[in-house]
């Protein structure tokens, strides 16, 4: 107990200290996150809203394909991203493996279903309710995307988040097609289990904490962003 | 609060509504499944006036105006417009308004502006006609307000204003004051006599026989997806020549 309380202090203090092995690490894993965030945000709000607009046949099929993708373990979408980028998959000559873009393509896989399929929920039921008004103003089937997506900012917002928080989090897939190198690929969710399993109890704690504070504040906004849009009616 | 009498600004082109009449409907058959909504039609509406469809609930006015705007297709038959069928262009020249205000999640202001850039108005021109659309439905003090927080009555005119900036020829309103208030009400039948007289054609449906009465030239009566009567307004509520009108005019309940 006194190891433990001992580690919480030293865990304070790397945090407080601003540790720069600690603040790498950090650093690293929001730019992977963030810019699978970013790069799966732009993809699935294009399919979202397509799948939500245009009629085609296997449309339901692909619908079901990206909402069950939701579910989709870390290590699968790594293992199936590390058998594209190895020496003899088809991607094995970008020489891409262990690298961070390695890592954002993993979570590109992760998130896009993710904020794709929430994209899809949220422009079917606002188009439910502007179909015919849209029509009579003769919006193109463009068009009628970019209004549902805009007018679904908000859901929109939490859709993303809701893939942020999913990103920063998982380990199956960085550890996988990154290889947990320090200084190149180390995340924070490698680095807990890399530290936790060589005893450095205190600094797994540390990083621990730190993703606790984001998973919160991932949280918090999620709740302010939904508040905000009811308070417009724009829920 | 509403005044018709003075010209609104910003919208005060005249139109020629006409130019698009006669209106047509030539054996028009809708079919949803199994049930025939509208039954082997035939309709010619060429009158500048209002032209209000009345009838019992389930009689097809409400498919009727759909079809006429070319939101759904008809199963048979035949829609022409001046003799033409209804293509995009024609359909840019016409508007609707719902029964219930559909409003996008965003301003009232961002709401007219969006419908114009839906109709390619460019955006100099836009400014002025959201302005005058807002002016003219009394809402220029609500312009920066989310549209859907507005009251019903509100969100109405709105839906209004921002038909009548597109300066349709032909306007068709499906119910529009069904679940509005005696002041709203006057407000939105205050507006619509006005683009009236600015030449717009308008071709509305209520079963509310105090606004037939009000807004009418010419009333179409429909029962069971066929038009029972056609008749100029005067003639109609002075005596109606079938039994199911009859019914209706005097509250009583048509089968």
């Amino acid at each position: 107990m006194a190891d433990l309380t001992e580690a919480f202090h030293t865990a304070l203090r790397l945090i407080a200290t601003f540790d720069p092995r600690l603040i790498g690490i950090v650093l690293l894993s929001l730019k992977v996150s963030l810019t699978a965030v970013v790069i799966a945000s732009m993809l699935g709000f294009a399919l979202g809203g397509a799948l939500a607009v245009y009629r085609f046949p296997g449309r339901g099929a692909l619908s079901a394909t990206l909402s069950a993708l939701m579910g989709l373990p870390p290590v699968v979408a790594g293992l199936f991203v590390y058998l594209l980028l190895s020496n003899t998959g088809p991607l094995g000559v970008l020489q891409l493996l262990y690298t961070p873009t390695a890592m954002i393509i993993a979570q590109v896989v992760i998130v896009t279903p993710i904020v794709g399929a929430l994209t899809r929920q949220a422009c079917e039921d606002l188009l439910e309710e502007y179909d015919e008004q849209l029509r009579s103003l003769g919006a193109s089937s463009s068009a009628i995307i970019r209004t549902l997506l805009w007018d679904g900012r908000y859901r929109l917002i939490t859709a993303v988040l809701a893939g942020f928080g999913r990103a920063i989090a998982e380990v199956g897939a960085v550890m996988i097609v990154g290889g947990n190198i320090d200084h190149v690929t180390r995340t924070m969710t490698t680095a807990i289990a890399l530290e936790t399993s060589k005893g450095n109890i205190a600094f797994a704690l540390a990083l621990g904490i730190v993703l606790l504070v984001i998973a919160f504040a991932v949280n918090a906004a999620l709740m302010g962003v939904r508040r905000f849009a009811n308070r417009l009616a724009y829920a | 609060m509403l005044d018709p009498t003075i010209p609104p600004g910003g919208l005060s082109v005249l139109l020629d509504g006409a130019a698009l009449l006669p209106l047509e409907l030539r054996g028009l058959t809708y079919e949803a499944g199994e049930k025939r909504v509208i039954d082997r039609l035939d309709l010619t509406i060429e009158n500048r006036g209002i032209t209000v469809i009345m009838g019992p609930n389930g009689a097809g006015k409400s498919v009727l105006l759909r079809l006429m705007h070319g939101l759904i297709a008809p199963t048979r038959g035949e829609i022409l417009w001046a003799g033409k069928p209804l293509d995009r262009e024609l359909a840019r020249r016409q508007a609707m308004v719902f029964q219930k205000p559909v409003l996008l999640r965003r301003s009232a202001a961002a709401n007219i502006w969006h419908a114009l850039g839906l109709r390619g108005i460019e955006r100099g021109e836009r400014g002025i006609r959201v302005d005058g659309a807002l002016r003219l439905a009394g809402l220029e003090r609500h312009a920066a307000m989310p549209a859907r927080v507005l009251s019903g009555g509100e969100q109405q005119r709105l839906c209004l204003a921002r038909a009548l900036s597109l300066e349709p020829e032909i306007l068709f309103l499906d119910e529009p004051t069904a679940s509005l208030d005696p002041a709203s009400t006057l407000a939105i039948e205050g507006l619509l006599i006005d683009a009236q007289r600015r030449g717009i054609k308008i071709i509305v449906v209520t079963h509310d026989v105090g606004q037939a009465r009000r807004l009418a030239q010419d009333v179409v009566f429909l029962h069971h997806g066929r038009v029972i009567e056609h008749q100029p307004a005067k003639e109609f509520f002075r005596g109606p020549e079938s039994e199911a009108a009859r019914a209706f005019l005097t509250g009583g309940l048509v089968l």
